[in-house]
């Protein structure tokens, strides 16, 4: 396939959940609204958003955790289905936001990081399991001795290490972090961040990252995509997307970062949105973005922009910037 | 290690001597043997021993453990030390003692003092004897042999069925789920005593045990009744796993789980299962009383055990009828039943306290 330069490949990826509305109704909840990007190897795409945008829902479709309404997915050039995916789910890996509920409490750590080993049958002998499990941890940065305790006997940067290596326990190409360090506090956060990107260094895979802090997503991606409303509104180069947003909503967003310095903090206006975001169960029509948006128009309410390449790979789905 | 190091190494800014800032000189760094020490004193805990110590505090718990194991002492060691049989009248020196009706509690009937005189020796009546000359303290032991099976037994027929169901149909959901939990609500709405007596009836007619030695010494009713409870009584725990079940499924590690490609199979042996055992576990204890009680009132209004096999609610039900003269006959299989059923409570009690998380201190 000629776009095999591409690992990942998402095209028009629908997830609508069926929500009970009356006696026999349903109303589709569209949580993720045909979203489309590619991924190179080892490359990092941010995903970042607003919360209930359905980010996670997207790196969870990806693994086939719901069952995709619509939409394909490619993997290393191959279509991602029922079928294929068991094997697939060694290539491709998961980290998860909370690192308190994302580890069983009944399990030792050498348990939990094995677990990938044992579903897949990575290991001839008992021997084998061990030595993989404790070069994961030294991988991680944690310590041999650590291997036979429980989970709630660790720190939430020491918790997710352990979902870290459990990841990594496959050996995968693509890891889908699902706000990794948000439950984390800031020095951790950075800790952690650089082992991402130490990992990424050492073994070539590549990362979705998603997150709501564009600071990290900064730091870590060579590209970010800005969600609202189940799509994707905006991707570009992450210095460019920092330097030249274009998309409104995306230039509110980074007007939200805050700025260390308070000199300049006082100088640089604040983009304020009205309203609250849609209901994703009563979407507008149109462009999502239109009710809280400063340049809409007549055309936005009648048709819904699709992303247009704005130069060098930088997309935005806006019709007025 | 190096962090530490490098924490070390780094210049200490200038104390202003008003600041709070720590003066690192006043510490000393600790020796590798305190360091071990803190790791001993960090031992790793794993919820089951938590559990246990807390359990072992509890002394309402520890008591009733105690008084268990008394009780299953008492029922292996009796028959290798008391010469009599349950169903055994009284023989002394060869001969069927007729007299030795209604003895009261270490009391000897004629032929047995004549006996013990002649330098004979005679094993006391604990309990006296019942009104066909047995001795009553066995008749008594294997009652609650009897009773103690039927409530283990029967909670451990409702366990399996209940935590398979439940894990199932809560496991599934949707569809499945309603489906099941409709059949179960019916099954919970059948009056339990009308079908324990009907199908008792029924299998009376038509079982055959006359292969199966065991079942055939308990009788047509104590089988009915073992598959009334594995028939009616398992909806209950059904119920409660498929609840802890639906809590349990959403969390992350379950995700996880199944991201890394584990089968459901897998996925409810090694996550779902281990994080609700403790609630398993409590309700199991707490069913065997509730079944000891209903096999004691089946065996009350005479539906139990098969004669001469004796149960505690049986021998209660013979004792009613002598209560006027004879009250202690009735006293000792009640306070056998009273003694069991508080024991399990209270141990069921214990552990929950010690195990259920949400009602921890």
């Amino acid at each position: 396939m000629a776009s095999s330069e591409y690992l990942v490949e998402v095209k028009d990826l629908k997830e609508y959940f069926p929500i009970k509305t009356g006696f026999f109704g349903t109303t589709p909840l569209k949580a993720v609204d045909g979203v489309s990007f590619n991924i190179k190897p080892g490359e990092t795409l941010g995903l970042v958003g607003e919360s209930g945008c359905g980010k996670t829902t997207v790196g969870r479709t990806l693994l086939r955790l719901y069952k995709p309404t619509s939409g394909e997915f490619y993997f290393d050039g191959q279509l991602v289905d029922d079928k294929n995916i068991t094997d697939l789910r060694r290539q491709m890996q998961m980290i998860f936001q909370d690192p308190y509920s994302s580890l069983n409490p009944r399990m030792t750590v050498e348990d939990i990081i094995g677990e990938p080993l044992d579903v897949h049958k990575l290991y001839s002998n008992r021997a084998e399991r061990r030595e993989k499990i404790l070069h994961l941890m030294e991988l991680v940065g944690l310590n041999a001795e650590h291997a036979t305790r429980y989970a709630h006997e660790f720190s939430g940067g020491q918790r997710q290490r352990i979902g870290i290596a459990r990841a990594l326990a496959v050996n995968p190409k693509f890891i889908v972090c699902d706000e990794p360090v948000s439950a984390l506090d800031v020095s951790i956060q950075a800790q952690v961040i650089n082992m991402f990107e130490d990992l990424q260094e050492k073994l070539g895979v590549a990362y979705l990252f998603i997150a709501h802090d564009l600071l990290v997503v900064h730091h870590i991606s060579q590209r970010i995509a800005v969600m609202y409303l189940g799509r994707i509104v905006e991707i570009a180069d992450a210095d460019e997307l920092n330097t030249h947003p274009i998309h409104p909503y995306t230039l509110s967003l980074l007007s939200a970062v805050p700025i260390p310095d308070p000199k300049i903090a006082k100088e640089s206006k604040r983009i304020i949105l009205d309203g609250d975001v849609p209901s994703p169960m009563h979407m507008p029509t149109g462009c999502p973005f239109r009710t809280r948006c400063r340049y809409a128009t007549e055309h936005c309410a009648q048709e819904c922009p699709s992303l247009t390449d704005r130069g060098n790979g930088h997309m935005v789905a806006c019709f007025e910037k | 290690m190096a962090t530490e190091n490098n924490v070390n190494d780094l210049p200490l800014p200038k104390k202003n001597p008003l600041s709070l800032q720590i003066d690192l000189s006043k510490f000393e760094k600790a020796t590798d043997e305190e360091k071990k020490q803190q790791d001993v004193m960090s031992e790793s805990t794993t919820f089951f021993k938590d559990g246990m110590r807390k359990l072992m505090k509890n002394p309402l718990a520890v008591g009733s453990i105690i008084v268990l194991i008394l009780i299953i002492l008492m029922m292996i060691v009796t028959p290798h030390v008391v010469p009599y049989t349950y169903s055994q009248i009284i023989t002394v020196d060869g001969k069927r003692d007729t007299g030795a009706k209604n003895l009261k509690p270490f009391q000897y009937s004629k032929m047995e003092q004549a006996y013990i005189a002649k330098g004979g020796k005679v094993f006391p009546h604990v309990m006296g004897t019942d009104e066909l000359s047995r001795d009553y303290f066995v008749r008594v032991v294997y009652g609650t042999r009897v009773s103690f099976m039927v409530g283990v037994f029967a909670s451990l027929i409702v366990g399996i069925i209940g935590v398979l169901y439940g894990s199932i149909s809560g496991y599934s959901g949707g569809k499945t789920d309603m489906i099941m939990m409709r059949i179960v609500d019916i099954i919970y709405s059948l009056p339990d005593l009308l079908v324990i007596i009907l199908l008792s009836v029924v299998f009376k007619e038509t079982l055959d045990f006359s292969k199966v030695p065991i079942l055939q010494k308990l009788g047509a009713n104590m089988v009915s009744m073992f598959l009334v409870f594995g028939l009616l009584y398992w909806v209950g725990m059904a119920r409660l796993v498929r609840g802890q079940i639906l809590t349990i499924k959403e969390n992350e590690y379950v995700l996880a789980a199944r991201a890394i490609g584990a089968r459901p199979n897998r996925i409810i042996w090694h996550h779902i299962l281990p994080n609700c055992i403790s609630v398993i576990i409590i309700s199991i204890a707490l069913e065997i009383p509730s079944a000891i009680f209903t096999e004691s009132y089946l065996s009350f209004i005479g539906l139990g055990v098969a004669l001469p096999m004796p149960s505690l609610g049986a021998l209660a039900s013979d004792a009613r009828s002598g209560m006027q003269s004879y009250p202690l006959k009735l006293v000792f299989p009640a306070l056998m039943i009273v003694l069991i059923v508080l024991a399990f409570n209270l141990l069921g009690d214990g552990l929950r306290d010690a195990f259920d998380p949400k009602l921890r201190k």
